[in-house]
């Protein structure tokens, strides 16, 4: 494992003030330069000098980046800045958008939703330890996965959507943005492109070095969430090893729109079961047109989990993964 | 520029991990000089050879230079050898799309292919047919100054012109590296043919397995510029219609072809005769085209 070292190896810092001169930096310094935002994920790597970029890119003066604000037809905007407090106890998005509220306020610690973005989320790289060690594998642009063989400790590792590497996406706001159908503007030196929360997460079959679409010179500028059903059913849980702090071991994140008791329409993610988070259309469509009870989420964890292929240490993920989306139906409120 | 990608292991070694992806560019530019060099120097419309009317009696209008099997394992070789590719090197300048299945299912396609090839070339053709011998120097020595506009006779060639040969070896070389290298980093891919199993090398010797396999792959992005560039040259276009339609006119054989190094069976003798002992280049009449 890496030694954590209190000496941060020297960089240039930018704190750009203005969204075209961050993206101008990023794009100006390319993969020899790191996007800062709360810092979370980022200083791990600094202090392991396993990431030594020549240039810093600081976000935080960038107040356009920053605030939760009225969208387009009756949606809401959150800026990629915005901590993930002031995400999880703003009160449009309690009061409207309750699973993002929810979501945000277990990342972590209060300190760390204080000090993390709701972007820095999102974007958080994974944290599987034989990559944030440093060695070289798949996803450190070298040929081996350490945590898949018959020997690694991989009991936080995915059980779906692997391709070579097997790592899982961390992050707790990320499922709950997929669920809401959120969409996320990408802001580059050519303009702004908006991404589907759910195409915005990519898996190593695409790209084994990244976690989203995000490329060097790209600036994940904030979230767009679209007005909510009416009369939403919604439900998030995070299993983790400690209540206090931790990342999840599984999560999931369901919206269900509910008429006459039956449900009409759904969307349920899980995530830290796939290196991206993993939107269950199959389930989606089984519940259609059913009740929410115990017998529907029952049939819908058990589609959840077809096709899981579980490493040595995992197939726990594979129960809680079934009975978290049973739960996401049955008691979706 | 550096040739391979190196990194320290978790024991402190410091491994090989593959070819650096610079060579791509490399292989890229090296092919384009090539045939832009080639495109100004050679030209395009050679001077037709002489036809000896005594050798064309009783040849027919049209020749058999390729089979059906010759011919399906050429092209599903190519359109293996274009996915493998583009599923290769795609991602590494940025075109992304899940890539490993279809690479390696390909890769599989290919390996078929290959088995397929050494069969037939061992139970149905004559393997010397591709052998390059003194004749096949020579008569590069002389395509290679007719080429260059110097006064020289046309060469003839045996069923392979020996440029042919030259790239057929080089190929064959590359292929089997990226084959034989490619199935060990199968055990490295989730796949329905056997578990995957990491470990079962030294971080090094996975190292150099990856090296082979990308110094393959990019030799390969060179050898299929070459072949795709001389495939649609002018003065060549009657050999790639061969390997669509399998046949070259009489004039086109007597033309390019030596009958005492390839002879076919309407002219009384035995095809691929080049190297053999009943023919042996001796013009002694063998008993079939084996072509």
């Amino acid at each position: 494992m890496a030694v954590m070292r209190d000496m941060i190896p020297p960089f240039e810092l930018y704190q750009p003030t203005e969204v075209e001169d961050a993206v101008r930096l990023i794009r100006q310094h390319g993969d020899k330069g790191w996007v800062l935002a709360g810092g979370l994920d980022t200083f791990d790597w600094f202090k392991d000098r396993i990431k030594r970029p020549e240039a810093v890119i600081d976000l935080v003066g960038v107040e356009e980046l920053r605030g939760i604000s009225a969208g387009a037809d009756g949606g809401l905007e959150i800026g990629a800045m915005t901590s993930l407090t002031d995400v999880a106890e703003n009160a449009d998005v309690m009061g409207r958008y309750p699973l993002l509220a929810e979501a945000a306020g277990l990342v972590a610690t209060p300190q760390i939703r204080n000090q993390g973005t709701l972007g820095g989320n999102i974007v958080q790289d994974t944290r599987c330890w034989y990559y944030r060690s440093g060695w070289p594998c798949y996803r450190a642009g070298g040929n081996v996965c350490y945590a898949a063989t018959s020997q690694s400790m991989n009991r936080e590792h995915c059980i779906m959507g692997a391709s070579r590497c097997v790592a899982v996406s961390p992050s707790d706001t990320a499922p709950a943005l997929v669920a809401l159908d959120a969409e996320m503007v990408v802001a580059g030196t050519s303009g702004e492109r908006t991404f589907a929360a759910a195409d915005f997460f990519i898996g190593p079959d695409i790209d084994i070095e990244r976690m989203t679409v995000l490329k060097p010179g790209d600036l994940l500028a904030r979230i767009v969430l679209p007005a909510p059903w009416e009369g939403a059913r919604w439900y998030f849980e995070k299993i983790r090893d400690r209540k206090s702090w931790d990342f999840s071991l599984v999560s999931v994140a369901s919206s269900l729109r509910v008429e006459g008791g039956m449900i009409q329409d759904a969307r349920i993610v899980v995530n830290s079961v796939a290196p991206y988070p993993v939107r269950l259309r199959a389930v989606e469509s089984a519940i259609r047109g059913r009740a929410p009870s115990e017998d529907t989420g029952q049939m819908a964890g058990e589609i959840a989990v077809e096709g899981a292929r579980t490493l040595r240490h995992n197939d726990y993920k594979v129960a809680l993964m079934r009975n978290l989306v049973k739960r996401s139906i049955r008691d979706a409120a | 520029m550096e040739f391979l990608r190196r990194a320290l292991n978790p024991w402190g070694e410091n491994v090989p991990i593959g070819v650096a992806w610079d060579l791509i560019w490399a292989a890229v530019i090296i092919g384009a000089v090539f045939v832009v060099v080639h495109a100004l120097l050679v030209p395009k419309k050679l001077p037709a050879g002489e036809i000896d009317e005594g050798e064309a009696k009783g040849l027919p209008d049209r020749i058999q230079r390729h089979k059906p099997g010759a011919r399906g394992f050429h092209w599903t070789m190519s359109a293996t050898m274009f996915a493998l590719l583009i599923t290769a090197f795609f991602p590494v300048i940025g075109i992304q799309f899940p890539w490993v299945t279809i690479h390696w299912i390909a890769g599989v396609l290919l390996i078929l292919t290959v088995l397929y090839h050494i069969y037939h070339v061992f139970a149905k053709q004559d393997v010397r047919n591709m052998w390059i011998g003194g004749r096949d120097v020579k008569e590069g020595a002389l395509g290679l100054q007719a080429a260059l506009r110097r006064p020289v006779k046309r060469p003839r060639a045996g069923k392979y012109p020996v440029d042919q040969k030259m790239f057929h070896h080089a190929a064959t070389l590359a292929t089997l590296g990226a084959v034989v290298t490619g199935v060990l980093m199968m055990f490295r891919v989730d796949n329905f043919l056997w578990a995957r199993n990491e470990y079962m090398f030294s971080d090094a010797t996975w190292g150099w397995i990856y090296v082979i396999h990308g110094i393959s792959g990019i030799a390969l992005i060179f050898l299929v510029i070459a072949h795709v560039y001389f495939a649609i040259r002018p003065e060549k276009r009657w050999m790639t219609w061969s390997m669509i339609n399998g046949w070259i006119t009489r004039d086109r054989y007597l033309e390019n072809h030596d009958p005492e190094r390839w002879s076919v069976p309407e002219a009384g003798g035995a095809g691929d005769v080049e190297g053999s002992a009943a023919g042996g280049g001796t013009g002694q009449p063998a008993l079939s085209d084996k072509a």
